[in-house]
């Protein structure tokens, strides 16, 4: 048994300004933190970059604090210190809920925020082993000319099924981002587009150096379903912020991931504002969701329980935190 | 199968390895797992799957249970790694170990290193936890014999909890 991987190098720069030139001097290098995603792609063959610019040695990318002006958080903060952080538990619950969520406690240990707002899309055709790929003539996201999932279209239907982003979604979030040309912030849901192949915005050479969440958060909660209760990424996921007052909503906010090539924010829920927490907005919320995930064949649980079970999150979310703005 | 790839380049690595500093030429490429069995020849650390999803090769790095399988060698740098090596002092069991044998917490044996790893990491940080702690500390860990009942019931026993 030796080296499951093909020969690359690795940069171990010490700066933001270090990353990024050292990933504009590697044309196809690509950034690896935790590496919980990109190496294990990477050992099937899914991706094979042969310069990795490791983030874990840049000390920028682990600060993390809250004050009066919001809440700071790295991109190479773990996701287990994230899912332990203070201000996160008691604040911006849907975020620490989210993270205790993602994977297994020893890929938590090593995954970071920046790596799982990056992550990779997935799909049943896609996440398989070179052999399984190349038996299946690969598809249209890599090497291959047909979407197994939807052979007549054009574009990969691969999910987005990362954790954080929904709840972050939800929260306010805006991102850091550093590259060749400076740095920007942007809000977080401007970081993705809609598209299974390329549902990152980030321009050549560019890296997210920090995620930035607004002060007083309104109650939130995440919840995803998932084929076993540990280790497997989202079949589906909610995060939902709320806030009432008699039991009437006085904002709402509601974000998922998993059912569409990009997470979102759930459009259309202004018109929520004022009315009271019961069936019959419940009844709505589920409409709309339906209405707007666009879960496909891409994991082996049916698209139409995805979305039928999302809504149900969702509602129950709503439930539960109405209970408890109320109270 | 893979497109060309450029020459493998080495690197010295240091890094402490159950208690000792040890110094290696090791390819930048190179997993931590790889590393770990075919390099210094440690071969308690299994590899259970093709990357990230069972936990038998959990090791310690700075304390933390990781996946061995999907850590670059290089990224242990000046760490201190720990392998189920690293548990038995002089031939004699460390008392996690002997309650996985007595309490039959092991049967093929194959997920034992990478569980007892995962669960000496938790009990060095919580070292009374209750059985929902145990539950999510092993989450990340594959058993296919024991029904995981015996492993929790083998830790409970090593911390001295009462079932
Ligand atoms: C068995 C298993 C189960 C998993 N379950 C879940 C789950 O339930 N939920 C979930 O969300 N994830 C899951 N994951 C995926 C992964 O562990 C997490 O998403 C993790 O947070 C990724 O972070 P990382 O630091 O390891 O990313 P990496 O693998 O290092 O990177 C992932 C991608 O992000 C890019 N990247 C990393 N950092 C930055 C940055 N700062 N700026 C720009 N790009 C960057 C990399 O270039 C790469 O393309 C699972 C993985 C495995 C192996
Ligand atoms: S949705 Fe289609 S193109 Fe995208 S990964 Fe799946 S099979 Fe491939
Ligand atoms: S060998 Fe399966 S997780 Fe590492
Ligand atoms: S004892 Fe056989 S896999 Fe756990």
């Amino acid at each position: 048994m030796s080296s499951s991987l093909p020969n690359f190098g690795v940069a171990q720069p010490g700066t933001i300004a270090e990353a990024v030139a050292a990933c504009v001097s590697h044309p196809g290098s690509r950034f690896m933190a935790g590496g919980t995603d990109l190496l294990v792609n990477m050992r099937r063959g899914i991706v094979s970059p042969d310069f990795l610019i490791n983030l874990s040695g840049i000390d920028e990318l682990t600060a993390i604090a809250a004050d009066a002006q919001g809440m700071t958080i790295g991109a190479g903060v773990t996701i287990a210190s994230l899912a332990r952080n203070a201000a996160a538990v008691t604040q911006y619950h849907a975020l620490a809920q989210a993270a205790a969520a993602i994977a297994g406690p020893g890929h938590r240990n090593m995954a970071t925020v920046g790596g799982n707002l990056c992550l990779d899309t997935r799909c049943v055709y896609y996440n398989q082993s070179e052999w399984w790929r190349s038996a299946n003539a690969y598809c249209l996201k890599s090497r291959g000319d047909t979407c197994h999932v939807a052979p007549q279209g054009q574009r990969c239907h691969a999910a987005y099924a990362g954790d954080l982003a929904p709840a972050l979604l939800v929260l306010g979030a805006e991102i850091a981002i550093a590259g060749p040309k400076g740095r920007r912030r942007i809000p977080l849901s401007e970081l993705y587009v809609e598209d299974g192949k390329a549902h990152l915005t980030l321009a050549d050479g560019e890296l997210i150096v920090a995620v930035h969440l607004p002060p007083g958060a309104p109650a939130s909660a995440y919840s995803k379903i998932r084929v076993r209760g540990a280790i497997d990424f989202p079949l589906a996921g909610v995060a939902v912020a709320l806030s009432a007052s008699d039991n009437a909503i006085v904002s709402l906010r509601v974000a998922l991931t998993g059912t569409n090539s990009w997470p979102f924010l759930l459009a259309g829920t202004d018109p929520f504002v004022g009315q009271l927490i019961d069936d019959k907005l419940l009844h709505a919320i589920d409409r709309l969701v339906q209405k707007q995930v666009q879960p496909m064949r891409t994991t082996l649980a049916s698209a139409n329980y995805r979305r039928v079970a999302v809504a149900a999150l969702a509602r129950r979310l709503i439930a539960n935190l109405g209970g408890t703005a109320a109270a | 199968m893979h497109k060309h790839s450029p020459p493998s380049t080495k690197r010295l690595l240091k890094l402490k390895l159950n208690g000792r500093w040890r110094e290696d030429a090791v390819s930048e490429q190179e997993l931590l797992v790889d590393y770990l069995r075919d390099v210094t020849h440690l071969t308690g650390t299994k590899i259970g799957c093709d990357g990230g999803e069972c936990g038998a090769c959990t090791v310690l790095v700075d304390g933390e249970a990781v996946p061995s399988c999907i850590t670059l060698a290089v990224r242990c740098e000046g760490r201190n790694v720990e392998t189920i090596e690293a548990l038995a002092t002089q031939g004699r069991l460390s008392r996690l170990q002997s309650a996985f044998h007595e309490k039959l917490g092991t049967q093929c044996g194959f997920c034992t290193p990478g569980m007892i790893m995962a669960a000496e990491a938790l009990l060095r940080s919580n070292p009374t936890p209750t059985d929902g702690e145990i539950r999510t500390a092993l989450s990340g860990n594959l058993c296919r014999c024991t029904g995981y009942v015996k492993i929790i019931e083998s830790v409970k026993a090593a911390a001295g909890v009462t079932s």
